[in-house]
């Protein structure tokens, strides 16, 4: 089937069985390797998309539910002449960033969570990024990261 | 070169070499990297413990023309997984032996993942059963064992005032990088094969195939790509995930990936070692500590892997960080039918550490004295000798990190939920940085510099970048050493057919050992560069310094170049109802030396200790019948970002002579301490001692009812 989106702010028509993961299509066809696969049962978070605005652990979804909607990954983040956004700036300062396996999962969670509240605290910083796993850091310079964001 | 003096790089949290790219999402993992051509490559294991490998069977009424299958037949090598002991096989051969679930005896290769799966359904492999082993009691099989002495241990206790026993138990644990172990082999002209893979030791697995495909130093080229965390589990791993895709990538005559999901890695993949630790230790009323007896028996799986080397560094550091006259550690490791556990991030050290350290705690409780007053007394000092004879010279931060940490702890609140205590716990423990004993002198770590004619520099080693910062720091120590700007330093690829060996990346020895030959060639550079003019190129291998001796048969002498130091405190809340144990707070203080990259230092502290609080709260693997049961992310579990406790961070500067710009190897040290700190918070919370980690719901409730039930004068 046909199915048709709009990526990272671009609208993308593709070819491919519905039934696809929209995790495999991101990587496979459209080249969007910033999207990673660490479990393939949504529980790791590596592999998080943006969808309409809401994360997404894009190992669970199939291509054909995206269809007419907005997808947005980690590549999507920086402008479109390649400036790194705050928060991506953020998390090289901050060393929030070790082996950056889990980095785009975080980048879109925390991306979310900055645009819903503007001065998020600790805990709340917690409770966005939890469905995240980091096995580098502890989480610590993530959540210093997150929070220097906040206006 | 610029005639001003550029600022200098070391000490200074500079922008990580590869962080744009990775928050950009430009890195290429192995994964990420499209290969023309390729094909998918699986491996088939054995579905059972113990046996024997009787027929494998191809289903005839299946299509294997487009399949391609690799059985140990067609290893043109040995069938060896080169490593320490010939013992572990590449797959198992026909008739061969099976020692372990997830053992690989076959592997396949297809165009597509659907035709792959297919025909993995299609091979009918009989075996004949053996009985398996599971356990440390029943094992009869040893890897190898190791005594240290030191002065005399009695065994008549007459003269010592109290003698205190005690035997703790430590459980398996998954490295748990969240990248999956994975490898793309490219067949290349001339029989060559080259390599990509998610790995921390590029010659590692460079030997293992050159051997197994019998293959020359040129034929055999390993490149690593980006790689998405190791912490040990991609120290030897990789290289039977290289030498499956390459046998692979040579029978189909085409690129072949390798990629493991996580169920595989989970299943199949080394762990940590779990083990057995029997401690008896003599004191006087007073706290002296008179001797100390310990006892270490690992569990190191199926076959020997660096089992060795694991169980060698865990009885080095079996006696803590204390200074004791008369020592006498005994350690074995035995071999069960469970899949190989190996090396990851403190390898045996923390297993020992545990044990010493609640010892500590033990004595203090008997003695009635503060358990930090009881470290003070017996705490390594300079000029102190450790269990293997050492004579302390320089940089012991014992007392540095003890007063640190103590000074920057705030007050317990107690808990304002009624079901829940709330404790404080502490631990002092050190950490030997680089190989063990006579290791760095054997392996010889070389690394080049060179001065190109454009005016920049290019370092060319083998140590690789795992997250924790080996391209930024190598380059920072070069640029300071050279006196250039940091822009001026590039670093050459992890691509064995480009850079020399500089040994593996692990035992906390690239920043220390590694970082200090970049530093030395960066300086002889900087001379020839009055004389001559570039291309130049220095090399440096590690020279061992002739006040540094070791005699390996009786495990005397200096065992390691020297400790970095660290204390922790946690405070743990325990829910009584549920049995939960909630690390809340850690504070650790780290002599390191010197931080090189002080964000960088305090990211693998960070890291490290919530990795120990995983291993000592809720990360569990249940073995039955010889398979892991917490085989997914689903079963096992590590923390997140709301189980993780507010880590505090204090580095100790404490310079070491021989470390680059005084810095000493911290990678594994902050492993080592929270684990035994999280068991005492827990008795301080709640009047109960556990024995045993992981310290799961069921493990306190258990001890909880069993202290309620004595402290009411009931029979259990």
């Amino acid at each position: 089937m046909t199915v048709r989106f709009t990526l990272n702010g671009v609208p993308v028509s593709i070819e491919s069985s519905g039934s696809r993961r929209l995790l495999d299509v991101l990587r496979e066809d459209l080249g969007k390797t910033g999207t990673k696969e660490g479990c393939g049962e949504g529980e790791c978070g590596a592999c998080s998309v943006l969808i309409d605005g809401e994360v997404v652990d894009s190992c669970l979804v199939a291509v054909g539910q995206v269809e007419g909607r907005n997808v947005l990954t980690v590549e999507g983040l920086a402008a479109p002449n390649g400036e790194l956004s705050r928060l991506q700036q953020a998390f090289i300062e901050h060393g929030a960033a070790q082996c950056g396996i889990c980095t785009p999962g975080m980048l879109l969670a925390a991306h979310v969570l900055l645009q819903r509240a503007t001065q998020p605290t600790g805990d709340q910083v917690r409770e966005a990024l939890a469905g995240n796993l980091c096995r580098c850091t502890g989480y610590t310079k993530i959540i210093e990261a997150v929070l220097s964001c906040t206006t | 070169m610029s005639s001003t003096t550029p600022q200098p790089a070391v000490g200074r949290s500079v922008p990580r070499r590869e962080g744009a790219d990775k928050v950009a999402g430009r890195t290429r993992y192995t994964d990420d990297i499209a290969v023309q051509g390729a094909w998918y490559g699986k491996t088939v294991r054995s579905t059972l413990p113990k046996g024997r490998v009787r027929s494998i069977a191809l289903d005839p009424a299946f299509d294997w023309g487009r399949v391609v299958v690799v059985t140990a037949d067609d290893i043109p090598g040995e069938n060896v997984v080169h490593l320490i002991r010939d013992d572990q096989p590449v797959l198992a051969p026909n008739e061969g032996e099976i020692r372990h679930r997830e053992e690989p005896i076959l592997l396949l290769a297809a165009p597509d993942r659907a035709l792959l799966d297919d025909a993995a359904h299609h091979i009918r492999i009989e075996y004949e059963t053996a009985e398996p082993v599971y356990t440390l009691d029943q094992a009869t099989e040893v890897f190898s064992t190791i005594e240290i002495r030191k002065g005399e241990v009695p065994e008549d206790v007459e003269d010592v005032e109290a003698v205190v026993e005690r035997t703790f138990q430590v459980g398996l644990q998954e490295q748990l990088y969240i990248e999956p172990q994975g490898a793309i082999a490219i067949p290349e002209p001339d029989g060559a094969i080259k390599v990509i893979g998610s790995l921390q030791c590029p010659y590692y697995v460079h030997r293992a195939l050159k051997r197994a495909l019998n293959l020359t130093d040129e034929q055999a080229i390993v490149v690593q790509a980006e790689t998405g965390g190791g912490f040990g589990g991609k120290e030897e791993y990789p290289s039977i995930v290289a030498i499956h895709a390459a046998l692979l990538a040579r029978k189909a005559g085409r690129p072949v990936r390798l990629i493991y999901d996580r169920h595989e890695d989970l299943a199949a993949t080394t762990k940590r070692h779990p083990g057995v630790i029997r401690h008896r230790t003599g004191v006087k009323k007073d706290g002296t500590l008179l001797f100390q007896d310990i006892e270490i028996v690992l569990d190191g799986g199926a076959y020997c892997t660096l089992t060795p080397v694991v169980f060698s560094r865990a009885a080095i550091h079996a006696a803590g960080a204390y200074s004791c006259p008369n020592v006498r550690i005994q350690a074995r490791a035995a071999a069960t039918n469970t899949p190989p556990n190996g090396a990851f991030r403190g390898f045996g050290a923390p297993q020992s550490l545990f044990a010493a350290e609640l010892m500590v705690e033990h004595v203090a409780e008997r003695l009635g004295m503060s358990s930090v007053d009881l470290r003070r007394k017996w705490m390594l000092r300079v000029g102190d000798t450790t269990a293997t004879g050492q004579k302390l010279t320089e940089s012991v931060g014992s007392e540095l990190v003890l007063d640190a940490a103590l000074k920057a702890a705030s007050t317990v609140q107690p808990s304002n939920r009624p079901t829940v205590r709330r404790g404080r716990g502490l631990s002092l423990v050190f950490h030997g940085s680089g190989f063990t004993g006579s290791g760095e002198k054997k392996l010889q770590g070389t690394i080049a510099l060179e001065a190109l004619p454009d005016g920049t520099f290019r370092i060319l080693t083998a140590s690789t970048e795992i997250g924790q910062g080996t391209k930024t720091i190598f380059c920072q120590l070069a640029a300071d050493a050279l006196g250039v700007g940091l822009d001026q330093v590039v670093l050459a690829p992890q691509d064995t057919s480009l850079v020399p060996d500089s040994g593996p990346t692990v035992a906390s020895r690239t920043a220390m050992i590694v970082g200090r030959l970049v530093q030395d060639a960066a300086t002889a550079l900087k001379q020839r560069l009055k004389r001559e003019a570039p291309p130049l190129r220095v090399e440096k291998a590690y020279i061992q310094p002739d006040s540094v001796h070791w005699d390996e048969t009786t495990y005397r002498g200096d065992a390691y170049p020297v400790y970095a130091w660290a204390c922790t405190i946690v405070d743990v809340d325990v829910d009584t109802t549920t049995g939960e144990v909630h690390v809340t707070d850690l504070v650790t203080a780290v002599d390191c030396g010197k931080a090189l990259h002080p964000v960088m230092a305090e990211g693998q502290i960070e890291g490290g200790s919530l990795q120990a609080v995983g291993w000592a709260t809720i990360e569990e693997i249940k073995v039955k019948d010889g398979g892991y049961q917490n085989d997914r992310l689903a079963t096992y579990l590590i923390p997140t970002a709301l189980d993780a406790p507010r880590i505090r961070t204090i580095l100790v500067e404490n310079p070491y002579s021989r470390g680059p710009f005084g810095a000493k190897g911290i990678g594994e040290l902050p492993m080592d301490g929270p684990a035994p700190a999280i068991i005492a918070a827990i008795h301080d919370a709640t009047g109960v001692w556990l024995d045993e980690i992981p310290a799961t719901p069921e493990k306190v409730l258990a001890a909880l009812n069993g202290t309620r039930e004595t402290g009411n004068g009931k029979q259990s």
